[in-house]
């Protein structure tokens, strides 16, 4: 465990609905990743996974609990920050299980939409769209539309949108659910490479048996519980 | 900023296009029917100017000529050209009825007048103006007339001698212009069996044939051939005077009815063509809500269609305001495309139509402000659903 904390969240509950219908789907979850650090998130349908990583991401509001982003509380019994927007925009990247580029925004725009919400100049979002889309070996698709790249190529542009912004934390929802064994292996040494690269907390949602044992760490969670367990990574050593 | 609405449209042009030039057909049609409806008031405006009067003397208590039947004396214009303030009085007779051309028959308001006075067509676009006393005839083009064609009115032939352009009735058909005296004929004569079952009648009418009074009959069968009325009298007035104060003076000391140019064009527009008028702004608020419910759909679906995309944007921090912008965008592209299309297609068909279509450059400016509000007011729908849409939906299956 670093001392420096990319994300933390402690004793993070979440309840829906009220009274003998109430469902406790996160009990007292603690969870730590630091700076650079890719950790799995791992558990079987129904256990909990989605509603923490819609936590995380500041979608919906824990019932309890507390959350700590790059050093700054961002909910404490409530949320700390005014605009959960902003955040999302600014502080957090998301992959999802598929890609979900825009249709009509070619690789390049895809990327340099979040710096441009962001209030960066045409330029300088675009500049930055091409070297991560150089750091992600598909600088050569920058103009194609998402329907003229492959899946592989989609997951590729989409993990640069989620790093365009430099992000301190990036949230991965099942990021090579739809890839081949080889492509997901790739994704996954991507998003070790990038988060050495940029300094930036990776938690990877996945249930995929083939790139589980790729994680140095993972938090397990059933019944809305989280078990942290060491892992090795040697799988994607192996791989790469 | 990228333009995402611009980038879709891009994007998906082809069915923007489709979309767009269907709504434009609509829009056509609905630019015709304004045009249609003004070129219904254009008709009478030009009715009137090109009868060149200023003043019609109608009977009493009626509407005539145009909008009811009116009966005068056909002498009652010497006695107005002795009243002050008139420069000249000239008999008109107006009858909407079925002119033979060929073997064709042509609905066709004819007009009888007084070559060289009011009433008289004033600007030919072919041949020359009528001159003999009788069996001349000046037609509109819209007729299908040329001139050296033969129109048969009732009994007789006439030759068209010169072609008019827009002049039209208020009822949109051509107007074949005759002498004075064959249009009465035409008007108010009976045909031949109509006569000798008269005359029969009024011999076994002992009032009316009396053994004591010779020539009583024949007086009286006299009067029943012979047409001595007419349905208006036009007026020019005498420069330096008032149409309204003539107008006044006439209808206080003549016993008829007189009316201005102003009066006699809110005849024609406001009751006339009153019911017409109703009839096609019906048309044109059905349109008007068939197109808003074109785009409204058309948005939404569009919208539908993107609602991972949308929770996808509002996930990574879109501001709602961008969202509700690019659909915004998009039904208005939609309304501008539809718009043009719908200006040309009106441009191009309006000269086909029977009736004249008369497309106003400020009823194109109206217009276009109308489609935009239309596609602003059809978006709101889409742009509900959207703010509606969760970015929780974009994380998980």
């Amino acid at each position: 465990m670093t001392s420096d904390v990319g994300i933390r969240i402690e004793g993070l509950s979440k309840r829906y609905g009220e009274g003998s219908t109430a469902v406790d789907a996160l009990k007292d979850v603690n969870m730590s990743v630091a700076p650079g650090e890719v950790v799995g998130l791992i558990g079987p349908s129904g256990s909990g996974k989605t509603t923490l990583l819609k936590c995380l991401g500041a979608v919906i509001e824990p019932t309890r609990g507390r959350m700590t982003l790059g050093g700054q509380v961002i909910y404490d019994g409530g949320w700390k920050i005014a605009d959960l927007r902003v955040l999302r925009r600014d502080r957090i990247g998301f992959i999802f299980q598929a890609p979900y580029l825009i249709p009509f925004l070619d690789a390049t725009d895809n990327v340099a939409l979040l710096p441009m919400l962001s209030g960066q100049s045409n330029a300088a979002a675009r500049a930055r769209a091409r070297e991560l889309l150089e750091a992600l070996d598909v600088a050569h698709r920058a103009k194609a539309l998402p329907a003229e790249l492959s899946g592989g190529e989609q997951q590729r542009v989409s993990i640069a949108r989620a790093l365009a912004n430099r992000p301190p934390v990036i949230l991965a929802d099942e990021p090579t659910a739809p890839l081949d064994s080889e492509r997901g292996l790739a994704v996954m040494r991507i998003l070790d490479q990038l988060a050495s690269q940029y300094a930036t907390a990776i938690i990877v949602v996945t249930h995929d048996e083939k790139i589980i044992p790729t994680f140095k760490r993972t938090y397990h969670i059933r019944d809305g519980r989280t078990v942290e367990e060491v892992g090795d990574g040697r799988s994607l050593v192996g791989a790469s | 900023m990228i333009s995402l609405a611009g980038r879709d449209i891009l994007h998906s042009w082809s069915k923007f296009a489709l979309t767009g030039l269907g709504l434009g057909l609509l829009i056509g049609v609905t630019f015709t029917m304004a045009g249609v409806y003004r070129g219904m008031v254009d008709d009478a405006k030009v009715l009137l100017n090109n009868s060149g009067a200023d003043l019609w003397v109608v009977q009493k208590d009626t509407l005539g000529p145009y909008a009811e039947p009116s009966s005068v004396h056909d002498d009652i214009y010497r006695g107005l050209l002795g009243f002050p303030g008139i420069a000249q009085a000239a008999n008109v007779t107006y009858l909407t009825m079925q002119v033979r051309r060929g073997e064709r028959d042509v609905r066709a308001m004819v007009v009888g007048f007084v070559p060289g006075g009011p009433g008289e067509p004033r600007y030919l676009i072919a041949g020359r103006r009528v001159t003999r006393s009788h069996y001349e005839a000046v037609a509109d083009l819209s007729a299908g007339f040329a001139v050296g064609d033969r129109i048969r009115i009732r009994r007789h032939e006439y030759t068209v001698v010169g072609v008019t352009r827009r002049m039209v009735s208020s009822g949109g058909d051509p107007m074949v212009f005759i002498p004075l005296k064959d249009a009465q004929e035409a008007q108010f004569l009976k045909d031949n069996d109509a006569i000798v079952n008269e005359r029969a009648r009024t011999a076994n009418n002992p009032a009316l044939n009396r053994p004591g009074v010779p020539g009583l009959l024949g007086a009286i069968e006299a009067s029943q051939t012979s047409g001595r009325t007419v349905n208006a009298v036009l007026v020019r007035v005498a420069s330096g005077h008032s149409p309204d104060r003539v107008a006044a003076e006439l209808r206080r000391w003549k016993h008829v009815q007189a009316f201005t140019r102003a009066q006699m064009e809110d005849i024609l527009v406001a009751k006339l063509i009153a019911t017409a008028s109703r009839q096609i702004g019906m048309f044109l608020v059905i349109l008007t809500i068939v197109s808003a419910a074109i785009v409204a759909f058309i948005i939404y679906t569009m919208t539908l269609g993107k609602i991972r995309e949308i929770a996808v944007l509002k996930l990574i921090g879109t501001h709602n305001s961008t969202i509700a912008s690019m659909i915004l965008q998009q039904a208005l592209g939609l309304g501008v495309i539809g718009f043009v299309v719908g200006k040309i297609a009106a441009t191009i068909w309006g000269p086909a139509f029977p009736r004249y279509v008369l497309l106003e450059p400020w009823d194109a400016v109206i217009g276009f402000v109308l489609v935009m509000l239309v596609c602003v007011l059809a978006s709101t729908l889409a742009i509900r659903a959207a703010l509606r849409v969760d970015p929780a939906a974009a994380i998980g299956g």
